[in-house]
């Protein structure tokens, strides 16, 4: 059931943007995410697109996977459309039936927003696919490390941060198996009311937090066993490198967000 | 009948190739494997918890294939109990009663029977009485899973399927379920499949064994066949029977065949008292 939905999974596998230090991708995603909030007109739009375009092919992951796996958050993508095509209410109608009336300006907004919303989540995307969630973690940890003087416990969230991600899959799994034991027993969560089925979720809710405080507490244990005392003096297997490619990375953007000032309206 | 997990996406597992397999109602049969070989995948498959990707699976009268839907399915589901390993894991009401009632009353069985059959089935399963009003979570490990167990039975499954169902007891725990289970077998004429890594439960209960390997059934036979063939059961990963290797270790010793092959300890013990009685005699 769950199996299709890739947003915020690992794809092993390779190509430059798996190559390419977790820390430039971080600081990408971030620094693009207000590159995209320059867009305002169609030809910046245009250029945004290709980009994002770009980089997909670059990461070598096969679009009709991608947009397949991203198809529940498409159905957002859809609805963000659909709500600026009917309330917004502003420049020359095009399109009137009935109590329907469609303006110009909100069918601009509809496209635009809903267009800046498929570009946000397909640039995400592609670094969740391309980036394990320890390299993940890892940047994380060595971006916010500054942080460490404000006597921010960097280290510590970095951890809780891979200890949530490490666990999606396993209560995925739980959930899974839990469904099918309810499922076996007759119990069935879609079909009925809304009140039948928010009723339904409980079987499924009760045992899933059982095992996860029982997991969490087996965990706390076996770290502990194992001389677990937080980050001090703490030591890497994999050292994080900054390569030329990863300068390169960020001067792309540097590059995009120039072009996007200039040709902004 | 096929099965692949995640079909046509870069996650694709073939979990399943071209199972052909028969089970007849009434019997009891056991599915062997070691880890992975596609035991669990196949047994979701025989109350419509998965569907085949490719051929069909026939429970009754229904027949199950990649379009099945809703109606069709509950039917199945009435009348296949599933015990999953560790059961205890499904365990989520207030009290054990509700707990077991849970799976009645999804199944349209009015309150008053639910609620008898459950005191019923607490008896039966060797539960003390007062847990009936008890939290689930109060309990031990092995009382949680004869609860659990309970919680299937109520709704009288015509066909009982076991995914290990002593996976992390203690011997004697294990035991006492698994004669349960036999018991339940013959009392009300079910149809059980029985999930297991031990050849030692799969020789004392089972009449018709069937050996999964890599997601194939490589060996399809009664117990008498299927459990004594070492070099096959070797190629799969898999060992003979504890008393089999008795008997084919003392066999050799004595340099005298046995009647029969013994799957049992039991049976065994008789053999040999059988055979010491005759040597002796003539002298």
């Amino acid at each position: 059931m769950m199996e299709k939905m890739i947003f915020g999974r690992y794809l092993p596998g390779d190509s430059i943007t798996y190559r390419l230090d977790p820390r430039s991708k971080l600081i990408f995603i971030f620094l693009f995410i207000f590159a995209v909030f320059l867009a305002n007109n169609t030809v910046t739009y245009a250029i945004l697109l290709t980009f994002t375009v770009f980089v997909i092919l670059l990461s070598k992951i096969r679009i009709p996977f991608l947009l397949g796996g991203l198809k529940p958050i498409l159905f957002l993508v859809v609805f963000t459309l659909l709500m600026h095509l009917f309330l917004t209410r502003e420049g020359d109608v095009l399109f009137q039936w009935k109590f329907i009336t469609i303006y110009e300006e909100g069918l601009r907004q509809g496209i635009y927003i809903s267009l800046r919303f498929l570009i946000l989540v397909l640039m995400t995307t592609v670094l969740t696919l391309t980036t394990s969630p320890i390299s993940i973690t890892d940047g994380v940890e060595t971006l916010l490390n500054p942080l460490k003087r404000l006597k921010l416990p960097v280290h510590e969230l970095a951890m809780m941060m891979s200890i949530a991600l490490r666990f999606i899959p396993t209560l995925m799994d739980e959930t899974d198996k839990i469904l099918k034991a309810q499922l076996a027993r007759g119990s069935d969560i879609s079909s009925g009311s809304i009140q039948q089925r928010v009723k339904a979720v409980i079987p499924l809710l009760v045992p899933l937090f059982v095992s996860a405080f029982k997991r969490a507490e087996d965990l706390a244990v076996a770290m502990e066993v194992r001389g677990y005392r937080g980050g001090e003096g703490r030591t890497r297997f994999r050292k994080l490198q900054w390569k030329t490619s990863d300068t390169m990375v960020l001067v792309l953007l540097g590059v995009l967000s120039a072009i996007m000032l200039y040709f902004r309206g | 009948m096929n099965f692949a997990y995640a079909p046509n996406t870069p996650f694709e597992k073939k979990a399943l190739h071209d199972i052909n397999a028969s089970i007849k109602s009434g019997s009891y049969t056991a599915v062997i494997g070691h880890t992975g070989s596609g035991k669990s995948t196949l047994l979701l498959h025989l109350n419509g918890l998965l569907k085949p990707t490719e051929g069909t699976v026939q429970v009754g009268d229904t027949l199950i294939t990649s379009e099945t839907k809703g109606k069709a399915l509950r039917n199945v589901r009435r009348n296949v109990g599933i015990v999953f390993q560790f059961p205890e894991h499904q365990l989520f009401e207030e009290t054990v009663e509700k707990d077991i009632m849970f799976g009645p009353l999804n199944f349209g069985i009015p309150e008053e029977e639910a609620r008898a059959r459950a005191h019923e089935l607490i008896e039966m399963l060797g539960l003390p009485k007062e847990v009936a009003k008890k939290s689930p979570f109060e309990l031990s490990g092995g009382q949680m899973r004869r609860v659990a167990i309970a919680g299937v039975l109520a709704f009288n499954p015509s066909v009982l399927i076991l995914d290990e169902p002593t996976a992390g007891l203690d011997p004697q725990g294990r035991r006492e379920i698994m004669e349960l289970f036999e018991r339940f077998h013959k009392e009300e004429g079910l149809t059980t499949v029985l999930v297991t890594h031990s050849m030692e439960d799969a020789a004392r209960y089972a009449e018709h064994v069937i050996v999964m390997h890599e997601g194939h059934a490589v060996l399809d036979g009664p117990p008498e066949e299927v459990l004594t063939d070492a070099e096959q059961l070797a190629m799969y990963r898999l060992e003979l029977p504890r008393s089999v290797r008795f008997q084919r270790d003392f066999e050799r010793l004595v340099h005298h065949k046995l009647p029969k092959p013994a799957l049992t300890e039991e049976q065994l013990a008789v053999m040999i008292a059988e055979l010491a009685k005759e040597m002796g005699e003539p002298k």
